[in-house]
């Protein structure tokens, strides 16, 4: 036993912080350093630059053209682009659909669909929950017929889906759709890709509690769809909508961010004042983020033991619940913390480029600029993913067998 | 011991949540956000009219002379419609704050102009990176012309971006101990940066560069006055979290009986359920508070009142974050839009939770003095 990295692992850590260092913008890790939020370009410019070198698709095969890395060297730049500042890859190409494609894709679409996912020319959004269907997903209603023309067979499909994240940026969605009422409602769900350019897709924006916009509706109303854009069987898209969902789970955790977020802290708190005092030496606080610490580590080695468990296998396992629950509630802690030590520097509303915000110069510390946003945005993190309650039901019933 | 509200303050309640159902729907309040000022003088001089503002003054300084309990009245009401207008920020804490800490030629006049709700005044006492401390000392006051001129910056001043005047806190000539200053706003030596709060209340970061102050009170004895107009304030927002609770925790078990997922109603789950009875849990326990801190704020011996307002701060903060996160998470995906009242409720928990002192900065006072006792 060893938790140590090795000489080799170590040299690797070097590289890729050499490599951030030279190509992440340093304006866009500013802003993410910051919590401020970030536009199409900043995710993209950070996306393309890894692509040159190979990098970006983490978690893939060689075969599909990822880097091939094990848990551990996934774990490891992970960890040292976010704590260089690196924007999120966004996980709905490479780290959801993808997946699905290697595993349950036919030949074409791999060819067609996975090449852009690296590139980084196709943006991919999620189409899973409906208004009605949200921790009962496979209660979903939007339907998709089967109906042909002379431009070949296709489906209809028509119905809605929301909470669909940065789905305002995206070309590509993939939807979860019904094309079967017969027998259990998980029977009939069958797994599409579909382009945003089709006509009749409408893309409507829901402005979040930290009154940003990250989130959408998209409505589908007779949108055409070539059956070649099918995933596997018709009908068995419930297996492969979990598949990815367990995908999902073990990106949640979060555990680069939750450490960039650490150090951060610290940072701040040592400059923050609590009763003429630097906040670090306030023992309440110091408990807060010293307890949030341990558990975070406590984290960081699970998720490593599971990643390793779990190397030979095809997807994750019912234990990637336990990742999202606790990785959720170390991000909502760190927010929590953050916004504590803004103290009353956590009341303003700012906001970059508004009139309607606080002259950001003119704050006591701009550290604390998006604090209160960030932990009110942050509290979505318990419940997207399925929400953590949904994930002790799974932990209860795959796991415990209660 | 009596828990029961007076015959008047019943007709206060009542009048208040007459006033919440017809006049300060979500849509209004909406409308009210949204507009150049951010909050409505119409609604302000309907409050006057009630006699909110005239209240928390005594009748010989030209109010009505009620009580904490009477406010803890007004704020609960206050709370439950989200009220925008800067009540607490421009009447309650001035009120206090000049009824302590100003002679009676001083505080003349304003406090009439404060009851006829025709005069806006702000307390500007947060220093810029000074954190929840009751003792703010960077804002500095020199000597000058047999008057005094102020330098120093106040942030999330309540009230500090309509404000007709400005009571503001600083140190005179180095002096450890605070005075309290009359300024006018908005001249070449005091600018006001205007802006939203998180909970969409109104505020402003206000800096001073040798601006003309009068003194107010005694020079270097204005602490006393300033930590019983505080220690009121925490009462009056205990109370409002109160309000604020009442309504999460209503609509949160209405949801709870009205969504359906696998074809039951998700209330049916053991586990939200007993969530649902903890935020009632917090909600009565915080009631119990909110009372004990309004009758405290009249008690004369400091200490105790000091002892009796920060329990009640630290278990109403505690509360408001359970209730607040619980209504959130209990209403999933629809309880993180701007566009359900859910948010905005527990945004304005969360800010009351960081206003003049949140959880943390009141167990440590309540410990001290404990420990003191």
């Amino acid at each position: 036993m060893d938790l140590s990295y090795s000489d080799e692992q170590i040299a690797f850590a070097q590289d890729v912080r050499e490599f951030a260092r030279a190509n992440l913008d340093p304006r866009v890790a500013k802003k993410v350093l910051e919590g401020a939020r970030l536009d199409r370009e900043d995710y993209l410019g950070w996306h393309r630059a890894l692509h040159k070198k190979g990098w970006v698709g983490v978690g893939w095969p060689k075969q599909f053209g990822g880097t091939g890395w094990d848990s551990t060297y996934q774990h490891i730049f992970d960890e040292v682009t976010a704590d260089e500042g690196a924007p999120q890859l966004i996980p709905f190409g490479l780290r959801m659909v993808a997946p699905v494609i290697m595993a349950f894709g036919n030949k074409t679409q791999q060819d067609f669909y996975l090449p852009k996912i690296l590139s980084g020319e196709h943006w991919w959004c999620q189409g899973y929950s409906e208004p009605g269907s949200g921790s009962d997903l496979a209660s979903l209603k939007t339907k998709a017929e089967r109906a042909s023309d002379k431009s070949g067979d296709h489906y209809i499909v028509n119905g809605q889906k929301t909470w669909t994240t940065l789905g305002q940026f995206a070309d590509w969605i993939f939807c979860l759709v019904r094309t079967s009422s017969e027998g259990r409602p998980q029977e009939g769900i069958s797994f599409l890709l579909i382009d945003m350019k089709t006509p009749g897709i409408t893309v409507r924006p829901i402005i979040m509690l930290d009154q940003e916009h990250e989130v959408n509706e998209v409505w589908f109303d007779n949108v055409k769809v070539p059956v070649e854009n099918l995933v596997g069987e018709e009908n068995k898209g419930w297996t492969y909508a979990k598949f990815l969902l367990s995908h999902e789970r073990t990106g949640i955790a979060g555990v680069g961010r939750c450490k960039r977020i650490v150090k951060r802290l610290h940072h701040v708190a040592k400059q923050s004042t609590s009763n003429g005092k630097p906040l670090i030496e306030d023992t309440r606080f110091r408990d807060r983020l010293a307890q949030v610490e341990i558990e975070l580590r406590a984290l960081e080695i699970t998720l490593l033991r599971v990643l390793d468990a779990e190397r030979e296998k095809r997807a994750p396992g019912p234990e990637a619940s336990l990742l999202k629950i606790k990785g959720s509630e170390i991000q909502q802690t760190l927010t929590e913390l953050t916004m504590m030590a803004a103290g009353p520097a956590a009341l303003p509303y700012v906001r970059e480029g508004e009139g309607g915000g606080a002259d950001a110069a003119w704050l006591s510390n701009d550290a604390y600029r998006y604090a209160s946003g960030t932990y009110f945005n942050f509290r979505k993190t318990t419940i997207y993913g399925g929400s953590n309650e949904i994930q002790r039901n799974i932990i209860t019933q795959m796991v415990l067998g209660l | 011991m009596n828990f029961s509200l007076s015959e008047e303050q019943v007709a206060l309640r009542d009048t208040l949540i007459k006033f919440i159902e017809r006049d300060y729907s979500f849509d209004d309040r909406w409308s009210i956000i949204r507009s150049a000022e951010g909050w409505s003088r119409t609604r302000w001089n309907q409050l006057a009219e009630i006699g909110a503002m005239a209240l928390p003054i005594a009748e010989q300084d030209g109010g009505l002379g009620g009580s904490a309990v009477d406010t803890m009245v007004v704020m609960e009401q206050l709370g439950r419609g989200l009220v925008i207008e800067p009540y607490l920020g421009c009447v309650v804490l001035p009120a206090a704050l000049l009824t302590r800490g100003a002679s009676d030629i001083e505080r003349a006049g304003l406090l009439e102009r404060i009851a006829s709700g025709e005069t806006l005044v702000a307390f500007a006492h947060t220093d810029a990176g000074a954190g929840h401390e009751r003792a703010q000392t960077h804002t500095h006051a020199r000597r000058a012309n047999g008057g005094f001129m102020l330098t120093g910056k106040k942030i999330a001043v309540l009230g500090g971006d309509c404000a007709d005047t400005l009571l503001v806190s600083a140190c005179v000539d180095g002096a450890p101990k605070a005075s309290l200053f009359l300024v006018q706003p908005d001249s070449a030596t005091t600018k006001r940066y205007a802006y939203p709060m998180q909970d969409a209340q109104r505020g402003g970061d206000i800096e001073f560069v040798n601006a003309p102050a009068t003194l107010v009170g005694e020079q270097d004895n204005a602490q006393h006055a300033i930590d019983y107009a505080l220690d009121a304030a925490c009462a009056a927002l205990c109370a409002e979290a109160v309000g604020v609770m009442t309504e999460l925790h209503k609509a949160t078990v209405e949801y709870l009986k009205t969504r359906k997922q696998f074809g039951r109603p998700i209330g049916m789950n053991q586990a939200l359920q007993h969530r649902a009875v903890d935020m009632m849990m917090h909600l009565e326990m915080s009631r119990s508070m909110a009372m004990e801190a309004a009758l405290a704020v009249a008690n004369e011996n400091a200490d105790l009142r000091a002892k009796a307002i920060s329990a009640a701060k630290t278990l109403v903060g505690q509360a408001s974050r359970f209730v607040g996160q619980s209504a959130v998470q209990l209403h999933g995906g629809i309880g993180v839009t701007h566009e359900l009242n859910v948010s905005h409720y527990f945004k304005r928990l969360t800010m009351i939770n960081a206003t003049f002192g949140d959880t943390d900065w009141h167990l440590a006072r309540y410990g001290d003095l404990m420990k003191a006792a």
